[in-house]
């Protein structure tokens, strides 16, 4: 409810073009969020790097409030699939890739489209917290929209609240909004990479291995914080940790060498499933 | 054991030849200036600092005389050069990092060591051709321009190799939450690499600093302070490395003198903004 009227006082508040852009985004989302439930699909897509094949003729759905699970062994491709979302290969020289990712049924490799303007609805939370050097917490979170020409200090101090509350982070920093973003700890620092992710408010957040580097206790904070994320936004998260893949996700795809092996409901993926290299990697044959 | 203490002496012996060699680096340096030291000491007074040159009779007279308008237009030159060369050296250093996938990248890569290594008298002349023949007179601006030719180069590699050292997630972190490309430069890199790109236009202004080559045709020298500081930039210039050239081809004994005095000026000025890039590197911020 705070983000409806927080996207009403952006509307109200401001009369540059490029806040009007943001709210009829926002409005739009809003909109087509009630309506699909498939949120994004890849469809027989390959992507390679030179000659190599690092995924191929994947096609899968991501279902609208949903936390999807990429797993498989390491190289099996699941990084490259989770950047091919939101066209962070672009700047991959040797990256190609083939075949169709839709978002709400638009490709979003069609050339008339703008990367720009896809990364600022399909958010991305890397493996290692990455704040900007040298900005403050409060920089480092509205940065998606200061950085675009959004002045208005009150939108940006409402936001910058709501996304750390978001991030669970709000109450750790409050008292310390300007000090360094450097300056926090790793668990912090991650939190804080996706509270500047929600900032933008996406419509798509997807995650690399975003516990991998932190301990148990901010693992455990940020699975949560997923879990509560899912409520508002579709959720795409790379992990080696199948333990938190079968904790926090909905929907399982298992990897292996570039090929989609298995998709479906983690707890049938987990329990049940239908191909033997699933089953081997799963229960600790491989892998 | 015998081994052991083989490797030991090895490690030794290895490290005595660093040392020698490092000594090897310093001495021509001590020599040069213990040598300007000691010929230029004398001629260093109060009116070396305030006075202008003037004609050779006042320095045989035994008449005040020193090189205030050198160094004035040591400075004004300098910064020209320096005011031309940072925008253009840093968008070049811009295209060489963070653009590696333009078709442009590769040819720019080749001028740019091209122009590195071409002797400055020919970037001299280029300036005489541009500014100094259209303008009709040597100045201040055509020896600035010279001089950008010869920083130009060292800040484009300078400020590439300062944006190479901020870690590629961090560019990728801004492109995540839809930034274009060149706000992530501007905003995100450049502020991280922000010692560097500062150490590198000190370094490009203390090697133009020294060159005479590419003022003689340029800002030509001039033995007087002008009437008014625009003469500064309009009109011939004098500047501390070609005066100190023409101070020391002349046949006055004095004004050799005067010329080894000005090599410890210039010494000195390149000196502490070499001394000031370290310092700079030194402190990072975070």
């Amino acid at each position: 409810m705070e983000l409806l009227t927080l996207r009403k006082k952006v509307k109200s508040d401001n009369n540059t073009s490029s806040v009007m852009t943001t709210t009829n985004e926002i409005e739009t989302t809003v909109e087509k969020k009630e309506t699909s439930r498939v949120r994004m699909e890849a469809r027989n897509l390959t992507i390679k790097y030179g000659t190599n094949v690092a995924v191929r003729n994947l096609s899968m759905p991501i279902y609208n409030e949903k936390v999807t699970a990429l797993v498989g062994p390491s190289g099996c491709g699941k990084t490259t699939f989770l950047r091919s979302l939101n066209r962070m290969h672009d700047l991959t020289k040797s990256a190609s890739i083939t075949g169709e990712v839709l978002l709400d049924g638009n490709d979003i490799y069609d050339p008339k489209v703008n990367p720009v303007t896809i990364r600022r609805k399909i958010g991305m939370v890397f493996q290692k917290p990455t704040p900007f050097p040298t900005m403050s917490i409060y920089d480092n979170v509205v940065a998606g929209l200061k950085l675009v020409g959004i002045r208005d200090r009150k939108l940006l101090n409402e936001v910058c609240e709501i996304a750390l509350t978001q991030a669970a982070l709000f109450d750790e920093v409050k008292d310390r909004l300007n000090a360094p973003g450097g300056s926090l700890s790793g668990g912090q620092q991650q939190r804080l990479s996706i509270a500047r992710a929600l900032a933008i408010k996406p419509e798509v957040i997807l995650m690399d291995e975003p516990t991998s580097s932190l301990d148990p206790k901010s693992t455990m904070k940020i699975e949560d914080l997923i879990v509560e994320l899912k409520k508002k936004y579709s959720i795409v998260i790379v992990t080696h940790n199948l333990a938190q893949a079968a904790r926090i996700s909905d929907y399982s795809a298992f990897m292996y060498l570039g090929d989609l092996v298995e998709y479906g409901k983690t707890k049938k993926i987990f329990q049940n499933p239908e191909d033997k290299r699933t089953e081997e990697y799963l229960t600790g044959k491989f892998g | 054991m015998k081994t052991l203490r083989r490797r030991q002496i090895q490690d030794k012996i290895m490290e005595g030849l660093l040392v020698v060699s490092t000594i090897t680096v310093l001495i021509p340096l001590v020599i040069i200036l213990a040598y300007v030291i000691y010929h230029g000491f004398g001629a260093l007074n109060w009116s070396f600092f305030t006075e202008e040159l003037g004609s050779p009779a006042r320095a045989m007279q035994g008449q005040p005389t020193g090189l205030v308008h050198t160094m004035i237009g040591t400075v004004v030159v300098d910064f020209i050069g320096l005011i031309i060369a940072v925008p253009i050296g840093v968008g070049a250093g811009i295209m060489l990092s963070e653009y590696p996938e333009h078709k442009l990248n590769p040819v720019l890569r080749i001028m740019n060591d091209t122009l590195n290594g071409m002797p400055a008298i020919l970037k001299g002349l280029l300036a005489f051709a541009l500014i100094v023949k259209p303008m009709g007179t040597f100045s201040g601006l055509a020896g600035g321009v010279a001089l950008a030719f010869v920083m130009i180069p060292i800040i484009a590699r300078t400020t590439e190799s300062s944006l190479m050292t901020i870690p590629w997630s961090i560019r990728e972190a801004g492109l995540a939450i839809g930034l274009p490309r060149w706000r992530v430069v501007l905003s995100t890199v450049m502020p991280a690499a922000k010692t560097g790109l500062v150490t590198g236009f000190l370094i490009a202004f203390a090697r133009a600093a020294g060159e005479a080559a590419p003022l003689m045709f340029t800002s030509f020298g001039n033995n007087y302070l002008p009437n008014h500081w625009t003469g500064m930039i309009f009109g011939p210039v004098d500047t501390l490395p070609q005066r100190l050239y023409s101070l020391a081809i002349s046949p006055y004994a004095q004004w050799h003198q005067m010329g080894w005095a000005a090599a410890i000026v210039l010494l000195s000025f390149v000196i502490i903004l070499f001394v000031a890039a370290r310092l700079l590197t030194r402190q990072k911020n975070y």
